[in-house]
């Protein structure tokens, strides 16, 4: 077996690709988005709990904002196709919301936003999976998530605070949902679980007609 | 319905990133309304081959050869086949008994009132009282399995398909699921396929017997014929009830002395604040023995071998190591209390083989994966030796997630064992295992028992227990109800 | 009889929006008063409501402290106070309602309005339903994966390596998700999943009393909303 996968560039799919979505690709995606919707349960609470803690310098709570921001990078990687970083990032705000998230609508609204940002960033490098793209749409997520926070809680804050916060913020997005999300999907594409999706299969393979006929 | 016929020439399937065909070339006539059994050890082709009837391949992998139902392309034929596959867990569609049941017929377009009582005629054919609005989640493993039965069986198919409908489900529970199929198809107006291991369980209801070999070509009979031909190939076949017990053959030393190693005092865990999973249990673990846990569903046993294991740690009560475990660590006092241990401080002392070797992989190649452990504790190893006594010298540059299901088991074993640990805890390792896996588990614990190893195994395979157990306890509700030695068995 | 999501979550939007671009107390006062009153009136109890609620009581309370500690003038004054008072009660005004619409809601009756009313996509909002429906054996999943990295030593203490164990139980986590994916994903196929459509998908009622919550929930909403147009 062939342990070495190539490289990314040439398996891309075309962005105007003409297939409707598998179902594989459906619930892959949601699964991803759900899968993080599981460890974030774990990760609000602490956010809650932490929020004391950082009340000693607030602006410093960006740090932790990355985590939030991956499965919409991460879906955008894997699935290489229009909607998946859109579908993944709304999928897993309207799952924590269903699950009890304190955040309820609020949450949707961000997750909208955090999966069009990338959606953006995806679609203007032409659905390429590498390092540069991720960091981008990291960094548009956290963008995104920067502007409703300053708007929606932390309206009143000295402008030297709301700079911290968007430096704390965009950097956590960098490395985490960029850097991270990069990582995630380089150590999937190894492990061959990635396979069944269309975007994995060799481009002379890609037929208009519908995969699995 | 009418029953579909299907044909098959030639039949090969390569997955994505392997060179073997499997199956690599199979040929077989199946007649309307028969009733076929497809035995093979695991990863021979079989759930391949019912795929295939289902035009639901895998599209990534190369196909050759000829399908045909009814004279026709597998895709002309979707609406008119049931396929139910292995893992219940990954079934359902949606949250309620009656909603997931009306599923399948409500994507084949069929008006609400036909769909309500198909819905209600399949629950019924199942043999389950329930209420329509009741959730899935909140089911047992043996009814969850019979609702997917049931969705299936909704659809009404002319070909019946099902993948090991009973490898997750004790006896009673899969004789349960044989009737219903068998009220299912006894009018002979639907083709039934079943691929199991379970012999015995489905003989009076099957016509023909196919057995998909280790090379990936196909034998078919009647259950005589194909059964004597087989017979030289018994690595698959469940050992028959009467073969004597393996150590009686083995000639293994039969009691070595007690060298207690882990001491469980009244340990009581509870995961929710409901019911404890363990109640006051104390237990202990000898070097050289085997301690086997054994009970029903939800009776404690994986909990109390993570309690053994130092993964979980007790409200009350504690597990504490013996000065033969804790050994010189030259860094830093350690505790008794295992469960205050460090993870580095575990690995190298009590190695935890878990149901699903997945979990505990973290690397990316084989070679690496059963470095890990050694390199954690800064402490070397001879890979090469380790790799060819467990098999996997052939696969040392791949990634562990590739692997096959018998790999991976073989694999998590070898990464328990690269750290020498003294205590090696096996959770449900021949779980959905086929007959050749569940011999080379066996001759291994047997062995590491023989090396003077502490081995903790929990099971409900019976006869796996009876083979290797030195001590069997028994847990019902949390708590300890019976301590058996192995001479009293 | 259930309400239908959407009519529940319009109101609950607008009510969202009208106190977002708005810092103005009786507005987020009205806002917070109507919601309340509507708890009872969906049938939601108050156990379930203060369990899922109170961490929300908790971000508020923290707001305060927090804004009453951003002004540079040293010590906390009144108008400190006041100011963090006030991006707190915001908080809870924009917040609230659309999480109390999400507690009288069920996850299926969501998909089926929205592709009912509002074209989603059938595969799409099914496809997440399905997804959902691991979310219990993703949640042992995790655990068991916490608990085999303990076992092999991959549960560092230092920062550094947390950051590196988290990577790895995360690689692990997902690639039993997305086995158990595809594998839920031919299992929906093999029920006609690919054939779905939005003609023969679930029906999602719409009565005259979703008509009447949604139209003056909208009503109020708009209402509560010109309060800081006419006070000024």
């Amino acid at each position: 077996m062939d342990t070495t996968v190539p490289d990314i560039h040439e398996r891309s799919v075309s962005p105007h690709a003409e297939y409707r979505w598998t179902t594989t690709e459906i619930v892959v995606t949601a699964t991803i988005a759900v899968t993080f919707g599981v460890v974030f349960w774990s990760w609000n609470l602490l956010w809650t709990a932490t929020g004391g803690a950082f009340s000693a310098l607030p602006p410093l709570q960006g740090l932790m904002y990355g985590v939030w921001l991956v499965p919409g990078v991460l879906a955008g990687l894997v699935l290489r196709r229009p909607g998946a970083a859109f579908f993944a990032a709304t999928l897993a705000a309207v799952v924590s919301a269903l699950l009890g998230s304190q955040w309820g609508l609020v949450a949707v609204v961000y997750g909208v936003a955090q999966g069009a940002a990338p959606e953006l960033v995806f679609a203007l490098r032409q659905y390429r999976a590498t390092l540069t793209t991720a960091l981008a749409a990291g960094l548009a997520a956290g963008v995104a998530s920067l502007g409703l926070d300053l708007a929606l809680y932390y309206p009143t804050w000295a402008p030297n605070w709301k700079w911290l916060y968007a430096l704390t913020l965009l950097s956590s997005a960098l490395v985490v949902a960029g850097c991270g999300s990069w990582a995630l999907f380089r150590a999937l594409r190894k492990t061959g679980v990635l396979s069944p999706l269309p975007a994995e299969a060799p481009p002379a393979a890609k037929a208009p007609a519908l995969p699995g006929a | 319905m009418t029953a579909a016929a299907v044909t098959a020439r030639g039949f090969g399937y390569r997955a994505a990133g392997r060179d073997r065909w499997v199956p690599r070339d199979v040929s077989f006539q199946i007649a309307p309304g028969e009733r076929i059994l497809i035995l093979g050890a695991s990863g021979s082709g079989k759930s391949t081959i019912l795929r295939c009837l289902a035009h639901l391949l895998d599209p990534s992998g190369t196909r050759r050869g000829e399908v045909l139902i009814d004279d026709q392309h597998p895709s002309q034929s979707r609406h008119r086949i049931g396929l139910l596959m292995q893992d219940p867990d990954a079934f359902f569609a949606l949250d309620r008994v009656g909603d997931d049941i009306a599923f399948g017929p409500q994507n084949q377009g069929l008006p609400r009132d036909v769909v309500r009582s198909r819905t209600e005629k399949a629950l019924n054919i199942v043999g389950l009282d329930l209420p329509l609005a009741h959730k899935v989640d909140e089911l047992s493993g043996g009814e969850r399995q019979r609702v997917a039965l049931a969705g299936v069986l909704a659809m009404q198919p002319d070909l019946l398909l099902l993948d090991e409908p009973t490898s997750q489900l004790d006896p009673s529970g899969a004789l349960l699921i044989k009737d219903a199929v068998s009220s299912a198809v006894a009018s002979r107006d639907t083709t039934l396929v079943v691929v199991e291991h379970r012999v015995d369980l489905w003989l009076d209801l099957i016509d023909r017997v196919f057995i998909v070999d280790d090379a990936g070509d196909l034998i078919t009979g009647s259950l005589n014929e194909v059964i004597d031909t087989a017979a030289a190939q018994s690595t698959w076949l469940h050992p028959p009830a009467t073969s004597p017990r393996p150590n009686a053959i083995e000639g293994e030393p039969r009691r070595t002395a007690q060298a207690p190693v882990l001491h469980a005092k009244s340990v009581t865990f509870s995961y929710t604040s409901a019911s404890p999973a363990l109640a006051d249990v104390t237990c202990d673990v000898d070097a050289g023995h085997v301690m086997a846990i054994c009970g029903p569903n939800g009776s404690g046993k994986s909990t109390l071998a993570r309690a053994l294991g130092g993964l979980i740690v007790p409200d009350d009560g504690s597990v504490r190591a013996t000065a033969n475990l804790v050994r010189d660590t030259n860094s830093h006092l350690l505790s008794t209390d295992i469960g205050r241990w460090s993870s580095r401080d575990l690995a190298g002392r009590i190695g935890s083989v878990f149901q699903n070797p997945e979990h505990s992989f973290v690397e990316q190649s084989v070679r690496a994966e059963v470095e890990f452990g050694p390199q954690v504790m800064a402490a070397s190893i001879a890979t090469d030796e380790l790799l060819e006594r467990m098999a996997l010298t052939h696969l040392a540059a791949f990634n562990p997630f590739t692997l096959s299901g018998g790999e991976q088991r073989r694999l998590s074993v070898a990464a328990a064992l690269a750290t020498s640990p003294d205590v090696l805890i096996l959770d449900e390792p021949t779980f959905g295992q086929d007959p050749a896996t569940w011999k080379e588990l066996l001759h291994l614990v047997l062995d590491q028992r023989a090396q003077g190893r502490a081995i903790v195994v929990v099971s409900h395979d019976e006869r796996f227990v009876d083979a290797v157990a030195t001590t069997t306890w028994r847990l019902e509700q949390g708590r300890v109800v019976g301590r058996q030695l192995q001479d009293e068995q | 009889m259930k309400r239908n999501p959407l009519a529940l979550l319009a109101p609950a939007l607008m009510l969202g929006i009208v106190n977002a671009i708005t810092l103005n107390m009786p507005t987020h006062l009205l806002t917070l008063a109507v919601t309340m009153a509507c708890v009872p009136l969906l049938r939601i109890k108050a156990g379930q409501f203060l369990r899922t609620s109170w961490p929300l009581g908790v971000a508020a309370a923290t707001l305060v402290l927090v804004n009453s500690l951003a002004d540079p003038s040293p010590g906390i004054g009144w108008a400190d106070l006041n100011t963090g008072l006030i991006t707190a009660v915001r908080l809870l005004a924009i917040a609230l309602p659309g999480l109390v619409a999400f507690m009288a809601i069920e996850p299926v009756s969501l998909v089926d309005a929205l592709v009912q009313y509002l074209h989603l996509p059938p595969r799409f909002g099914y496809g997440g339903l399905a997804a959902m429906r691991l979310l219990p054996t993703l949640a042992d999943d995790l655990h068991l994966r916490r608990m085999a990295l303990r076992a092999r030593g991959a549960t560092p203490t230092g920062i550094v390596g947390r950051i590196g164990s988290t990577h790895t139980l995360l690689v692990g986590l997902l690639v039993t998700a997305i086995r158990r994916a595809t594998r839920l994903a031919t299992a929906l196929d093999a029920r006609g999943f690919d054939t779905l459509r939005r003609a023969t998908a679930r029906p999602s009622r719409w009565t005259g009393i979703d008509t009447t919550w949604c139209a003056s929930g909208v009503i109020i909403a708009l209402a509560i909303g010109s309060i800081p147009l006419i006070t000024s």
